[in-house]
């Protein structure tokens, strides 16, 4: 797939390289390389693999949903074979079983799909090029903390096979109940899970350290901040964000293994009482403080998922639209604003704890402002789109129907950050589709726009036009049909991470109507999931069989990864780049062409 | 303990870099010297009894800053260090701040536990 | 292309990338230590009262060996010192001096790890007994004749264990009377009483572990924490010393920037250390 043409080495560097000039065999090639494109690949094969997984287990949660107690078609004696009677006698998902796959739904979207594929696959491969770098700035670290995320996946997949099943408590963890979950078991499916999230949140920070030392101290000579992509603003505001906010959930889930394996009471508090009988611990502890850990990563964790996500975004509209982007200075200014502020609004996951008005009233603050800088990101996107030359192809639909999409997620957020209205929809299903709305079109259809958009270069060849609007058609469509009908499911009350949307306790309070749309979701679901086999089809067989490019700039696009030979060779660039202007020098007038490269000296 | 003597500068730039550097560890030294007796100060605070909690905690954390400001400023180098890494350092410290700030403040409105309870008898 | 600003400081930035990359990592560090005294903190304003049942407080206080945690911070201090003069020794081009103060940097790592050991060893036989009457002694034991000292704390004595192994009576070495701030109470002898207590009169007791009270969760958590990291640090500065060394004979910049980083991660691990000791073991 491809050649890593390391003869591309030119001759005035290798006397100064100072060591062994050997060619790497294949597993210092593929397994265990140093250069950030290898990495990228690696990062994006695995968390596409695990975004699979995750899709997997959301069918079978949805199946549940619509048919309760029905055994789960096709793949019903699998799980009983492979998960055992207890979790599912004869096919059907039993609570526990429920309540492991949603949990680790969430956990592997969230930790093992969108994180790595955005910034570790995307932003390992794109940014050096983008900047002009030969490489990241720390490549031996880049390939420690991609095998510390490979390592965390297969201890987070490892969890479904111990006994008791997979962690159960939400990818939110909470203590108590993630402490006496199973209280025979010291290494159960919990204990599994905090291991995983050391392996990935370290894995994270020494990603975050490379890609903000390599933004700082390796853009190519001319290439000053404000003319940087906005991609590698977005990667660079992330960096931050998983550099600050992810230890004290690392502190946190030190704390909470403790509790787990070490009987102390961190997150446990006094007269606990499990099934009757009063727990052995110490108590003195606080489940308060596992949350604040928690969010205070939390939070800055969906802008981890969202800001590469736009910066692709801006990629491609900018690419596509033939002139540059309205208000770039403003989308940076607001990336550096949301960075800032998404560590001071934690809290607003927490409105229902019995928190004081003054506390809540200066999260929901916070909360408030920071819509402002998203909104000036997504307006000035749309405001780019007037009077642009707009090109419809795979990646462009995907990247312009993530407008919307962000909108409604983003717009849906509101009644969610309001604490008053917060009390009646926290925990329900609106808040599932708020979220959604956010990270599946929106972020998924970056991703898709990013495959699309970047294949020709990685590989040297074109995705298929025909499939790629089939793709999107489906998936836009799908997409819809999944999520909106839950907000009208969150107001009518039902409840979300119980396997019978809160039935049991609600009884007859839940309109059946709204119960009824489970059905119309799962229908969705599998069609979204049907809509995404011409993708992988698409994918695989454009690796062999695409049409090859003709030119190393396939897109006619203006940013520096465009300039290196197709795909780049080790060291990136044959020479050393110059940057002569701006990113996005699309139209400008007098030019000869309707583009003019960032890199290229007329 | 002085390095002068021992120098030999090869490829370092000659005498004026070497007693740069010579003043350099004289610095270290007394600096040194500083956080001992500070240790001391923060040990022997400890038998004093002030009239409050805040107090007692302000004496020492305001002892144990004054010993980090040492370390972090002439053996990190922090004093003469770029704004780079002060910039990196101010954006932590203030949301290491609000981390500790905002979750005591949201703390405070918890129900207090008055009555003991016995703990668990193991 | 080689990549640039290895050991040459960028123009703008006057950095060269190691010193960025350690800042950085420096900068998750605060964060990391940082919740950690947080929750110190919570846990303790909201321990309810009479929490910790010697002198009716909520939060243990003066349990903590002070003439230990004492030397322990002069060691840390002068590893910090001999870690940056190892530097300046080798910007002065004097590499065996280098090697010596390198060498007694990280034998001054062991030290502390050996004298934090021996801390928690006395922590995992130091026990808390409650009685029946409500008051509570806090000391090392002595049961038939053998004062237990465990080096892991899963090997504890409590009632149901004495019973089980028909012990009728058991000597306490019982800690001196301490006041609400943890001192030693005024005029009360600093001699361990030797008391008898008859294992029926106990109601439970338990021995310094994190499962017996938040303090000593935080306290473990916190100090293994930290001493993994002295362990980390001193590994690479071991490591530096000896078969890293090397690199003095082919790129002695390059060199010299990796022992001021590796220098910086070892200041950072004593900064920690001095507000550890404090607020841990002092308030």
């Amino acid at each position: 797939m491809q050649s890593t043409a390391s003869h591309a080495h030119t001759s005035a560097t290798d006397s100064s390289h100072g060591h062994a000039h050997h060619e790497p065999g294949f597993f210092g090639k593929y397994i265990f390389s140093t250069d950030h494109k290898v990495i990228g690949i690696q990062y994006g094969v695995s968390s596409l693999l695990f975004l699979l997984f995750g899709f997997f287990l959301m069918l079978v949660m949805r199946f549940q949903l619509a048919h309760p107690g029905a055994p789960v078609p096709l793949v019903g004696p699998l799980l009983e074979k492979v998960l055992g009677e207890d979790m599912a006698k004869g096919g059907i998902v039993g609570g526990d079983l429920y309540n492991s796959f949603g949990a680790m739904h969430g956990t592997i979207m969230v930790f093992l799909a969108i994180v790595p594929v955005l910034f570790g696959a995307f932003g390992n491969y794109v940014t050096p090029l983008q900047i002009g770098a030969p490489d990241m700035a720390f490549p031996r670290l880049n390939m420690a903390s991609f095998h510390c995320y490979f390592l965390g996946g297969v201890v987070m997949f490892a969890s479904f096979f111990t006994p008791g099943g997979a962690a159960r408590s939400g990818w939110t963890s909470y203590s108590p109940l993630a402490s006496v979950t199973d209280l025979a078991n010291r290494f159960d499916g919990q204990t599994y899970w905090l291991m995983g999230m050391v392996l990935l949140i370290t894995s994270s920070l020494l990603g975050s350290v490379n890609f903000i030392a390599t933004i700082i101290q390796l853009r190519c000579r001319g290439m000053s901040w404000m003319r940087m992509p906005f991609f590698v603003w977005a990667q660079f505001v992330t960096g931050f964000l998983l550099l600050l906010a992810f230890p004290p959930l690392e502190a946190a889930g030190l704390m909470q293994l403790m509790d787990n394996l070490f009987g102390s009471s961190f997150f446990l508090p006094q007269g606990l009482v499990v099934s009757g009988s009063p727990l052995p611990v110490s108590g003195g502890g606080s489940p308060l403080l596992w949350q604040h850990l928690f969010w205070f990563l939390g939070h800055p964790e969906v802008y981890v998922l969202i800001l590469p996500a736009i910066g692709i975004v801006a990629e491609v509209i900018a690419n596509n639209i033939r002139k540059p982007l309205w208000g770039y200075k403003s989308m940076v200014y607001a990336a550096m604003s949301i960075g800032f502020l998404s560590f001071i609004v934690w809290a607003h996951h927490m409105y229902l704890t019995g928190m004081g008005t003054k506390v809540a009233t200066f999260f929901q603050t916070t909360t408030m402002m920071i819509s402002i800088p998203s909104v000036i990101i997504l307006t000035a996107l749309f405001i780019s789109l007037w009077g642009g030359s707009i090109r419809f192809n795979s990646a462009s639909l995907f990247a312009l129907s993530f407008l919307p999409m962000f909108g409604i997620g983003g717009l849906t957020g509101l009644p969610l950050g309001f604490n008053a209205s917060d009390i009646f929809l926290h925990d329900s299903y609106y808040v599932i589709g708020h979220f959604h709305y956010v990270v599946a079109p929106g972020t998924m259809f970056a991703v898709f726009a990013g495959i699309y958009y970047w294949f020709p270069k990685i590989t040297g060849r074109h995705m298929n036009e025909v499939l790629g609007k089939i793709h999107w058609a489906g998936s836009l469509f799908f997409m819809n049909c999944v999520f909106a009908p839950m907000f009208i499911q969150g107001f009518k009350g039902m409840s979300r991470r119980m396997s019978d949307g809160g039935t049991t306790y609600f009884g007859q309070g839940i309109d059946p109507g709204v119960l009824k749309l489970n059905n119309m979701i799962l229908w969705s679901a599998v069609g979204l999931g049907i809509c995404q086999i011409p993708f992988i089809i698409n994918f695989f067989s454009s690796i062999f069989a695409g049409k090859r490019t003709t030119s190393d700039n396939p897109w006619q696009a203006t940013t520096l990864e465009w300039a290196t030979p197709t795909p780049p060779p080790h060291g990136n660039f044959l020479q050393e780049p110059v940057a002569y202007r701006g990113p996005y020098e699309y139209s400008v007038p007098g030019a000869k062409t309707d583009f003019t490269p960032q890199g290229d000296k007329n | 303990m002085s390095q002068h003597s021992a120098s030999t500068s090869a490829s370092h730039g000659g005498d004026d870099h070497d007693h740069d550097i010579a003043a350099h560890v004289r610095t270290y030294l007394i600096i040194f010297g500083a956080l001992l007796v500070g240790t001391v100060l923060t040990v022997a605070m400890y038998y004093v009894d002030f009239s409050s909690m805040a107090l007692t905690v302000a004496v020492a954390l305001f002892i144990a800053s004054i010993k980090a400001f040492l370390v972090a400023g002439y053996f990190m180098h922090l004093l003469s260090e770029k704004k780079l890494v002060y910039g990196v350092l101010v954006i932590s410290a203030i949301f290491f701040v609000a981390l500790m700030g905002l979750t005591l403040w949201g703390s405070r409105d918890l129900p207090r536990n008055s009555e003991t309870k016995t703990l668990y008898v193991p | 292309m080689e990549i640039p600003y290895t050991h040459t400081p960028r123009p703008d930035t006057g950095l060269y990338n190691a010193k960025v990359g350690i800042w950085l990592f420096l900068a998750s560090e605060i964060m990391l230590f940082g919740a950690l005294f947080s929750a110190y903190i919570l846990l303790r304003v909201s321990a309810p009262v009479g929490f910790w049942p010697d002198v009716a407080l909520a939060w243990p206080r003066g349990l903590l060996n002070i003439p230990i945690g004492t030397f322990n911070t002069a060691v840390l201090i002068t590893s910090s010192v001999t870690v940056v003069l190892a530097w300046a020794a080798l910007k002065m081009n004097n590499f065996a001096r280098f090697r010596v103060y390198m060498v007694i940097t990280v034998l001054c790592a062991f030290a502390f790890l050996g004298i934090k050991s021996f801390e928690y060893n006395d922590k995992f036989s130091h026990y808390v007994i409650r009685l029946q009457d409500g008051k509570a002694l806090t000391g090392h034991i002595e049961v038939d004749g053998k004062h237990p000292r465990f080096w892991n704390f899963s090997d504890q004595w409590s009632v149901a264990k004495l019973t089980e192994q028909k012990v009728a009576k058991i000597k306490v070495e019982v800690d001196p009377a301490r006041d609400i701030n943890g001192h030693p109470k005024k005029g009360a002898s600093h001699q361990h009483e030797v008391r008898e207590v008859a294992v029926s009169d106990i109601v439970s007791m338990g021995s310094y572990t994190p499962a017996t009270h938040p303090f000593f969760a935080v306290y473990f958590l916190i100090t293994a924490l930290h001493g993994l990291h002295v362990l980390g640090g001193a590994l690479v500065l071991g490591y530096f010393a000896f078969p890293g060394a090397k690199m003095w004979k082919s790129n002695p910049e390059q060199f010299i920037n990796r022992i001021e980083v590796g220098g910086l991660f070892w200041h950072f691990v004593d900064l920690v250390w001095i507000f550890l000791f404090p607020v841990v073991y002092l308030l």
